[in-house]
């Protein structure tokens, strides 16, 4: 395993991050704090954690509706991000865009697209900018395996190999869209078997494996910043929780079992990555523990800010419209 | 001052621009080998990394403009109307709303020149005219140039905006000419049209006649055989629909206190509708008649010429129109 200490503690770190992020979300959620969806990313932590510890800050993202674990992935600032779900003025859109649009433009996250698929277009064209510009920037695209049967997707994935971008498609395969399987609506067996009919690598990785996913991307980069074009990654993983908070239709036990929640539950990618850190010798469980710790403190004191940022001002609501004004209509 | 084709001046305002600015570059369908005229020669002076010939994939490549956007370059994008509807999600999900859903983070300096071809028996897949769908939809600059100036004018200041603009350009006036001032005669030394200023073509005091791109000529023809009968009407162009410079029509209306607009739009929730609606609102006590809208038929483009005449706004519907107002 040729990864330093640093980064590793790091993926770590993201990982708890996400998941105190997500199970507080839930918490206050319920609480009737903030409204609206929210699609919790439990489980899925190691996709986006080892993806992004592959890229540069100057790097963009762009990502989906599930919309929390990618950003926080990349670096993006925990009070920020849990204001934005409670409408504050803090909130990383100011209270405009909420669970589903996180973005922070200056450490590369170009926003999370509630329209599935529509973010993959998006930044197959920041990697165009990448190419015409003669930068040496990439960009990542989250999307699922229900994206993934989408055109957006199919047509992006076309351009970016005939063109040779600096891209990589990761389909972050949680197996289901809502609660239709994707062995019910995909017509190969794995996602990443589509990337041949584009002339480009695809890799079936275990995306409970933050190590996994890492590498995988990493050599992906290294195709993509030395002009070899895009790649397609399957993270294969597993939503823990339900589909989105506020959606008690979808009933858990309806297109799933409680017998394969709880196994793969056991293949919690937190886990995972403890038991290896602290087995090889690179960390002890107590610096993991500290981890965990910390990070939970540190969503609890993003919920505090949240509670006390300023809603918006009523005088907002026509703000942030235009970047050259015009009167308003 | 020099007579210019109206495509002629597309070509010339993408060449100045691109000139000007290397973060400049144009992708569309055919666009090397210039099928549609407009993009005449730019292959030759910018090579390939700066004109993008695309597959037809409209989705993905105006979705791959506004991400290219996003990050710091300023594409124009060649399409026709009736294609957009293949790239609605990203028009509408990401170009219109990404700037205030991110909280005004995203900026996104991207041009959309989407060509109306009507008129000509291309029936109902080929003939949209479909600017007031995207009125309807905050966060895109509309804009209707009807002469060789305008076009040129706007689609210069389009690709400066930084937000995202939608040029919609009448495929009736592909080939007529007007007048372009050459840059050497112009003060500052290149041709700007601002967005949000209406041209007032003419100047009359019976009837104010308010025409979109194409319809503008209509209108200048029906204003000719009236004022033979000694009917003065005035004529104001929008230019730019969003945004709408209400004022120089609301003014127009207080002074002649009759209104006709002209629209090739369908009729309902048409540009006509928004601007008669709002002189209902803002200037219903100049009126002294009816508003009265000549828009297209609310019926699809028919391929046969029999029909499809029947269905835009001409110089006698607008004739009708004005004596209509005037009864």
């Amino acid at each position: 395993m040729d990864i330093n200490k640093d980064r590793l503690m790091l993926m770590l770190r993201r990982m708890w991050t996400i998941r105190h992020f997500e199970l507080k979300v839930i918490e206050v959620h319920s609480a009737g704090e903030f409204t609206g969806a929210a699609h919790p990313y439990i489980g899925e932590e190691a996709v986006a954690v080892g993806a992004c510890a592959a890229l540069n800050d100057t790097d963009y993202i762009a990502g989906n509706h599930r919309s929390h674990g990618h950003p926080l992935a990349k670096g993006g600032d925990v009070k920020r991000a849990m204001a934005e779900l409670y409408g504050r003025k803090d909130g990383y859109c100011k209270g405009k865009g909420g669970s589903m649009h996180l973005a922070d433009f200056s450490i590369g996250i170009l926003g999370e697209s509630g329209i599935v698929a529509s973010s993959v277009p998006v930044a197959t064209g920041a990697a165009l900018a990448a190419k015409i510009g003669g930068k040496d920037f990439v960009s990542l695209v989250f999307f699922g395996d229900g994206a993934s049967n989408q055109g957006a997707c199919h047509e992006s994935m076309n351009l970016a190999a005939l063109w040779k971008l600096p891209v990589i498609f990761l389909c972050e395969n949680n197996q289901f869209a809502v609660t239709t399987s994707y062995k019910d609506s995909v017509a190969v067996e794995h996602v990443s078997d589509r990337a041949s009919a584009y002339n480009m690598p695809g890799v079936l990785v275990d995306g409970q494996d933050a190590i996994a996913m890492y590498e995988a991307t990493t050599e992906a980069v290294r195709r993509a910043r030395s002009g070899e074009g895009p790649s397609l990654i399957e993270g294969l993983t597993y939503r823990f929780e339900e589909h989105s908070l506020g959606l008690g239709r979808v009933r858990r036990g309806e297109y799933r079992t409680g017998d394969e929640i709880e196994q793969w539950r056991k293949r919690d990618p937190i886990v995972i990555h403890t038991d290896r850190l602290v087995a090889q010798g690179i960390a002890t469980l107590e610096e993991c523990e500290a981890v965990r710790d910390e990070t939970m403190a540190e969503v609890d004191e993003a919920v505090e800010f949240a509670r006390n940022s300023p809603f918006p001002d009523e005088s907002e609501l026509f703000e942030d419209m235009w970047a050259t004004p015009i009167p308003q209509a | 001052m020099p007579q210019t084709i109206f495509v002629e001046a597309i070509n010339q305002a993408i060449i100045e621009e691109m000139r000007r600015d290397e973060a400049v570059f144009i992708m569309g369908e055919d666009i090397r080998r210039a099928v549609y005229g407009a993009t005449a020669n730019l292959h030759t002076e910018f090579g390939d990394n700066r004109v993008l010939d695309t597959p037809l994939s409209e989705n993905g490549f105006f979705g791959a403009a506004i991400g290219a956007s996003l990050v710091g370059m300023r594409p124009i994008v060649e399409t026709l109307t009736s294609f957009m509807w293949v790239a609605m999600d990203q028009l509408i999900s990401q170009a219109a709303k990404m700037r205030y859903m991110f909280g005004g983070q995203a900026t996104l300096p991207v041009v959309f020149r989407a060509t109306m071809f009507y008129g000509g028996g291309s029936a109902a897949h080929h003939s949209d005219r479909s600017y007031p769908m995207f009125m309807n939809m905050p966060g895109l600059k509309i804009i209707v140039p009807s002469s060789p100036h305008d076009m040129k004018g706007l689609l210069k200041t389009a690709v400066r905006d930084n937000d995202p603009c939608i040029i919609f350009e009448d495929g009736t006036l592909m080939g007529a000419r007007g007048e372009v001032p050459d840059n050497s005669e112009l003060p500052g030394g290149e041709l700007l049209v601002p967005f949000g200023k209406a041209n007032v073509v003419r100047q009359g005091a019976d009837c104010t006649v308010v025409a979109i791109a194409g319809a503008v000529g209509h209108a200048v023809a029906a204003a000719d055989e009236l004022a033979s009968e000694g009917i003065s009407v005035e004529i104001i162009d929008p230019r730019t629909l969003v945004p709408l410079d209400k004022r120089t029509i609301l003014e127009s209306v207080e002074k002649t206190g009759r209104l006709v607009v002209v629209d090739p739009a369908h009729r309902v929730c048409s540009a006509a509708s928004e601007i008669a609606s709002i002189v209902a609102e803002e200037g219903f006590w100049s009126l002294q008649a009816p508003v009265v809208k000549v828009a297209s038929e609310q019926v699809h483009i028919p391929y046969t010429p029999a029909l499809e005449k029947l269905v835009y706004p001409n110089k006698d519907k607008v004739v009708a129109g004005i004596r209509k107002t005037l009864e």
